[in-house]
């Protein structure tokens, strides 16, 4: 009786209430669009970590470079900045900026800049550069959703744009203050495959457009766009080879690809690369042989004769291979098409930059990627990637096609270099989004229709004659609902987990601007080392204007931005020899380091040392790239000179060459006479944990002009040669 | 060295002079007594006089002539002349007097002369104190030029030991105060001795006019010899209630250079360390309740600084990143915000900001000071009052949400003096009605974002009016809105099962037949209006094409409610035939048991098709 008293009181209450109600389907677009927001909101949030913790400032290396430009393309015009030439850096040889960068990450923040301007509101550019990151990091959210929508439902759409919001791979490159080029280049290459795959659904040229547009955009921001002009190729070729060839994939195809390589050439750094270069042949291999599938198609409506038609065809493939395969080969013989870069090279086989390219390989993040970053950076999407991918081979489609080849190729990438992870980052999301969101649907809809049964199955009571038929359903029930629910649980636990270590991650890992240390004291209270603003700051304010700065490669970004100063070697290590020469000139004796010195000008040496303070990625860590590299130009330098017993030492066992040479001596000047540490003898190395090998440290050439508080940087004087007379 | 001989050269061609002058100038004013105190503990050299006047001519005065030697006037930052009457304890001092520079005819190019015009015309025999407060920049010279890091600071000052004037002397007397007691060297004259960290000279009586003894003083100065080279001061208005004050500064140490290495070991060596000549802290004294306060250069926030605040000040010791030695230079910017009600006044309908002029920090000199007070959009009637000479001008400046700009009076002054922070005062007028002008700027913009959107959703963009696809949405369009009538109709339809139902429990409760007919009446015909309304719906549902599919679906639903319909009215029937009867109530439950049932099965299937139509 209760149990019939109770259901119609629910039912009129109920009842009430749906009069209210807004239609199922404005409220599940209401739903959406406000959780779509929160989502907006929150990746954009959790990328302020370094902001609060630290300032509004800009971090790590490259991104200096690009506020410099950035500045200066907001000062001086497009124009300008398009012809720029930089004298302060690669000194004497100087550096075409126009010409060698992907503007269209300061193109992007400027107009950002001007438009805020326009508006009225009168924000300093640094702001933008700071906030561009997590910016479009909101906006990659929403395009997650849309292309998850596009390739399973609305729902992995959502799961889709939450996962990527905060995930790790992610973030390590987009929190505020990361103003590099993988900032805005993560949109624009999830927005090209998103319309990409858009127009192969549809057959549309305007989303085709969509996504030259996209590309282009992708190409002015940043190199990995070869990612996507050999991607969609080889997508297009397995459509090809499974059957799938359709009309719409004939137009995405070529209006996407000619479009697209048109508006590519207007990039100054890539120029004619789309036509001559061999990384972006296989786009055009494929372009040609959709020609012939088309060509073919036709013959085959006209000829109405398979036999006639099996002849042509094999005639017709045999000579397109061949006059492809000659147009190659001369191409590539005569110079016209250029080899396979490096870079190129060293991501296809992981070993190669080791031993061909030092340069390449002494970059920490393009080391191959170990298993604790995979886990650090993806938590659970790891394992739930491989069941999206079943879930995405259980309904294949031309759109589940793609996501799975972009997982697939970019994470085989991700493993090569800790770097790709990045570009690895949206597919393993999109694909975890359809495992999470497919399991929870089915998981809920099974619990949904049991919520019913019930009912019915109680109040049909004993006698009823269709009761039997729902007997066996009934008693499997509670264990479904229950097995059911747990699972559920477990999804939502590891939901919440993989949100928990997201925020921890960001927040621990990903945050430390890197060019401002914070420590932990004695006693629980924050230390900070700001050692490199202090050197660049004082080399601005007390240096002459034209001044010239010598040090490893790693901080010439940052001496030309904060420092104001012309540097010989930067980030751009573009001139392989100019940089062996520094290597050289570090790795020498004092006195034949200078007549180098003099010949390139230099005034002042800068050296990073991590000996007082347990800094350890400091120049005398990185030493050895510097011997290794100045001894693949200049085979005067041996490594084997620097090493004991292939060991590297700095203490009193250390070979004599390292011990004199002027890096060695540069770190170390009057080292020997400070108490590091209390209890250990003067002149132990913290960062190495070891007594050094030299502490009567005379400098000829050279002097101390300044060093930090913290002596993490010690900046010294070229003394100008004694006079004769 | 070559500043130094150059002022060498300089007092030798002033003594040269000095006796050339023969011809008595000017009026017959006989100082009595004239002391002289110069402290020099500072960078500054500030030299106070009091002067004992006595008109000892004939005629009475109005006008006082006070000279320098040109060396000093050159760098003389800031002069004040004073006059106090009574004696002992009754003294007092009044109003400041007005200086002007003179340029007496026939008078040598090294001297400067000011003349003071005094309060009243001194009348013969009558005597007058005056009190002259003059602070002079750059006149203690380094020397050496050039010191190491292990050297100390060492810096001269040249003087008379006679005090230079166009009068006669009768007494005077001159004590310099230094830093500390350690004293190179200095001019020993007559009657001149050390007392401490203080050397005196004097009293020496009855000199003649110009009278000259230069001396020169060599002793060591700890004292930070901060510069700025130039200071630029915005002290922005806003009437939301903040002032907020930015300062940039060009510091420089203009002691003397540091040459050779700078060595961090000796710099930080614990019990001596070296180094002395750099300082590394600045002290900036704000004004009290002063917040938000930042410290920051070109490339982003400085760590090192700490704040003490009470009610009476704010004390901001600020660290710049590296300590300076002589020569070197940093910049940096400080801000900091202070509550609009302590410094805007009101005075006849127009508003005040009464500011004080100079930088807040201790002991610095500031050669070129820039203040900009930018008032808020909408200003009028802009004037400004200084206690001293400066140059003015204006500007506009665009900040947030600007249209017309705000205007900016822009104040100049070089060699500026900590004597200099005097309050200023900027008048202006200004309607509160301005202030609502940039909140109703944002809503116009939010309100202007939001009206593309409603027109999108609202609006009709299809190009093609007659296209196929264009027409099936539009019936499609229809077929949902009929649907949803059908919906609503049947919803309402279930509600009145629920009346019925409610009416049935009543009757159980209070056993009021009557009521319960009435109810049931009321339902009928409640339930066939309903059925009424759903017909044309029905029918035109069935014609369209693109319903086909739902049609069947619509009229499964509304066969299974009519048929839930019946059997409700027959139960209900049931039930209240059972009361009539006065059947007990197992009777009466019993007997609609399977109508019961079957009521709950229908009731299931039509909420499963409604749920089923719902999703379309």
């Amino acid at each position: 009786m209760a149990a019939k008293k109770a259901s119609p009181d629910l039912l009129n209450s109920s009842f009430s209430f749906k009069s209210l109600k807004l239609k199922t389907k404005q409220q599940e677009l209401l739903l959406r669009v406000s959780i779509l927001g929160l989502v907006y909101v929150l990746a954009f949030i959790a990328r302020l970590f370094s902001v609060l913790r630290y300032e509004s400032m800009i971090h790590e290396f490259d991104p200096y470079f690009n506020y410099r430009t950035t500045l200066f393309l907001t000062e001086k015009g497009f124009y300008e900045f398009w012809n720029w030439f930089d004298s302060e850096s690669w000194y004497p040889l100087g550096r075409i900026i126009g010409g060698t960068l992907y503007p269209g990450l300061m193109v992007t923040a400027a107009l950002i800049y001007w438009t805020l301007r326009f508006l009225r509101f009168f924000v300093h550019i640094r702001e933008v550069c700071v906030l561009t990151a997590p910016f479009f990091a909101s906006n990659t959210t929403l395009v997650a959703y849309f292309f998850g929508k596009e390739i399973w439902d609305t729902g992995a759409g959502l799961v889709a744009a939450a996962l990527i919001a905060i995930c790790p791979g992610y973030i390590s490159r987009s929190v505020a203050g990361s103003y590099d080029n993988e900032a805005v280049a993560i949109f624009a290459l999830l927005l090209t495959f998103y319309l990409f795959v858009k127009a192969v659904k549809t057959g549309s040229l305007s989303w085709a457009l969509g996504s030259a547009f996209g590309y282009f955009y992708m190409v002015s921001a940043w190199g990995g766009y070869v990612f996507i002009i050999n991607l969609v190729p080889l997508y297009v070729l397995v459509l090809l080879i499974t059957g799938r060839y359709s009309m719409r994939l004939y137009v995405a195809y070529n209006c996407m690809y000619i479009l697209g390589m048109l508006l590519a050439m207007q990039i100054r750094f890539v120029g004619f690369q789309h036509v001559q270069s061999g990384e972006h042949m296989a786009a055009m291999g494929v372009f040609l042989l959709m020609q012939v599938f088309y060509f073919l198609d036709w013959v085959k409506h006209q000829l109405n004769d398979t036999k006639l038609f099996q002849t042509f065809l094999r005639i017709t493939v045999t000579s397109a291979i061949l006059v492809g395969g000659i147009a190659l080969g001369v191409g590539t013989a005569s110079g016209y098409i250029s080899p396979w870069t490096g870079r190129f090279y060293s991501l296809l086989d992981p070993t190669y930059a080791k031993d061909h390219i030092p340069i390449i390989a002494s970059v920490s993040e393009h080391q191959p990627t170990a298993w604790s970053s995979f886990m650090f950076d993806y938590h659970i999407l790891l394992f739930l990637f491989p069941a999206g991918l079943y879930f995405c081979f259980k309904r294949l489609s031309d759109a589940t096609i793609f996501i799975v080849m972009y997982g697939l190729t970019s994470l085989y990438f991700a493993g090569v270099m800790v770097r790709l992870i990045l570009v690895a980052t949206p597919a393993v999301c999109l694909i975890s989004a359809i495992a999470v969101s497919a399991t929870v649907k089915n998981l809920t809809s099974l619990l949904r229709t049991k919520q019913k049964v019930p009912q019915t199955g109680s109040t049909k009571g004993v006698g009823s004659s269709k009761s039997s038929s729902k007997v066996t359903l009934d008693q499997s029930q509670p264990f479904h609902k229950n097995g059911a629910i747990a699972l559920l649980v477990g999804v939502f636990y590891l939901l919440s987990r993989y949100a928990i270590h997201c925020t921890w991650v960001t927040s621990e890992a990903y945050s430390s601007p890197s060019i401002v240390l914070a420590a932990r004291g004695a006693h629980g209270n924050r230390i900070i080392f700001d050692d490199y603003r202090e050197a660049y700051y004082w080399l601005r304010q007390n240096t002459p204007t034209d001044a010239k700065v010598m040090s490893w490669w790693d901080y010439g970004y940052q001496i030309t931005a904060m420092g104001n100063r012309t540097v010989i070697v930067d980030n751009n290590t573009w001139n392989n020899t100019h940089i062996a020469t520094v290597g050289r000139a570090m790795s020498s004796y004092e006195d034949e380091a200078y007549d180098i010195m003099r010949s390139l000008d230099v005034n002042y040496v800068l050296v990073v040392f991590g000996g007082v303070t347990g800094y350890s990625s400091d120049d005398i860590n990185k030493f050895l790239w510097m011997v290794r590299i100045g001894g693949g130009v200049y085979p005067v330098i041996k490594e084997p000179d620097y090493l004991v017993n292939g060991e590297f030492r700095v203490d009193k066992g250390a070979s004599p060459k390292m011990l004199n040479c002027l890096m060695y001596k540069l770190c170390y000047y009057r080292f020997g006479e400070l108490v590091t540490e209390y209890g250990k003898p003067t002149g132990y190395d913290r960062a190495r944990g070891v007594e050094i090998g030299n502490k009567d440290i005379k400098l000829e050439h050279l002097e101390e002009a300044y060093t930090t508080s913290n002596w993490i940087v010690r900046v010294y004087r070229v003394k100008p040669p004694t006079n004769m007379l | 060295m070559k500043k130094n001989s150059s002022v060498v050269v300089d007092l030798l061609l002033l003594l040269l002079a000095i006796t050339v002058l023969a011809t008595p100038a000017f009026s017959d004013l006989v100082l009595s007594k004239v002391e002289r105190r110069i402290d020099v503990t500072s960078q500054i050299a500030r030299v106070t006089k009091t002067l004992k006047v006595v008109n000892s001519g004939s005629e009475s005065v109005s006008e006082f002539t006070l000279t320098f030697p040109k060396f000093l006037s050159n760098n003389l930052a800031y002069l004040s002349v004073s006059h106090s009457e009574g004696k002992g304890k009754a003294k007092r001092s009044l109003a400041n007097l007005s200086v002007k520079e003179a340029h007496p005819k026939g008078m040598p190019d090294l001297i400067s002369f000011y003349s003071v015009s005094l309060p009243k015309p001194l009348s013969k025999g009558d005597t007058l104190t005056l009190e002259v407060v003059a602070a002079f920049t750059n006149v203690l010279q380094p020397f050496p030029e050039k010191i190491t890091q292990r050297d100390i600071h060492l810096v001269m000052l040249q003087e008379s030991a006679q005090y230079l004037s166009p009068y006669v002397v009768e007494s005077q007397s001159l004590s310099i105060k230094l830093p500390n007691a350690r004293i190179e060297s200095y001019t020993k004259l007559e009657n001149s001795k050390v007392q401490g960290s203080e050397i005196k000279y004097g009293p020496y009586k009855n000199l003649a006019q110009y009278s000259y003894a230069p001396i020169v003083v060599h002793f060591e100065s700890k004292a930070a010899f901060a510069v700025a080279e130039r200071l630029v001061r915005e002290i922005e208005v806003s009437h939301w209630g903040n002032v907020q004050v930015t300062e940039h500064y060009n510091l420089v140490h203009r002691g003397a250079q540091l040459k050779g290495e700078f060595s961090r070991l000796e710099y930080q060596d614990r019990p001596n360390p070296q180094g002395v000549s750099a300082f590394r802290h600045l002290l900036a004294r704000l004004p009290p309740r002063a917040h938000s306060i930042y410290y920051r250069d070109d490339i982003g926030n400085i760590s090192t600084s700490q704040m003490q605040s009470d009610s009476k000040k704010t004390e901001l010791l600020i660290e710049p990143r590296f300590p300076l030695f002589g020569g070197w230079k940093t910049f940096f910017t400080i801000g900091y915000g202070l509550p609009l009600s302590d410094f805007l006044f009101a005075s006849e309908g127009k508003r005040f900001l009464d500011i004080s002029f100079g930088s807040p920090m201790i002991d610095l000199v500031t050669e070129k000071l820039i203040v900009q007070v930018v008032l808020p959009e909408g200003s009028k009637d802009i004037s400004v009052t200084t206690p001293f000479a400066v140059k003015q001008s204006h500007e506009i400046k665009y900040s947030h949400l600007d249209i017309a700009g705000r205007p900016v009076v822009v104040l100049e002054k070089n060699n500026v003096v900590p004597d200099h922070n005097q309050k200023i005062q900027v008048y202006y007028k200004f309607s509160n009605i301005n202030l609502l002008s940039e909140p109703l700027m944002l809503i116009t913009g939010f309100f202007v974002l939001f009206i593309p959107c409603i027109i999108y959703t609202r609006a009709d963009f299809s190009i093609s009016k007659s296209s196929a696809a264009y027409l099936a949405k539009l019936q499609w369009d229809e077929v949902l809105a009929t649907l949803q009538e059908v919906q609503n109709i049947i919803q309402k339809c279930l509600a009145a099962h629920d009346k019925l139902e409610a009416s049935l429990r009543d009757l159980s409760r209070t056993g009021d037949i009557q009521t319960c007919k009435a109810a049931r009446k009321s339902t009928d015909s409640l339930l066939k209006d309903l059925s009424k309304e759903l017909r044309p719906l029905l029918a035109s549902l069935q014609s369209f094409p693109s319903a086909s599919q739902i049609s069947p679906k619509v009229e499964e639903l509304v066969a299974k409610e009519r048929e839930l319909q019946e059997k409700l009215m027959a139960k209900h029937t049931t039930v209240v035939e059972g009361y009539e009867k006065k059947s007990s109530g197992r009777d009466i439950e019993n007997r609609i048991a399977s109508q019961q049932q079957k009521i709950i099965a229908l009731r299931q299937e039509v909420d499963d098709l409604l749920e089923f139509i719902d999703e379309i």
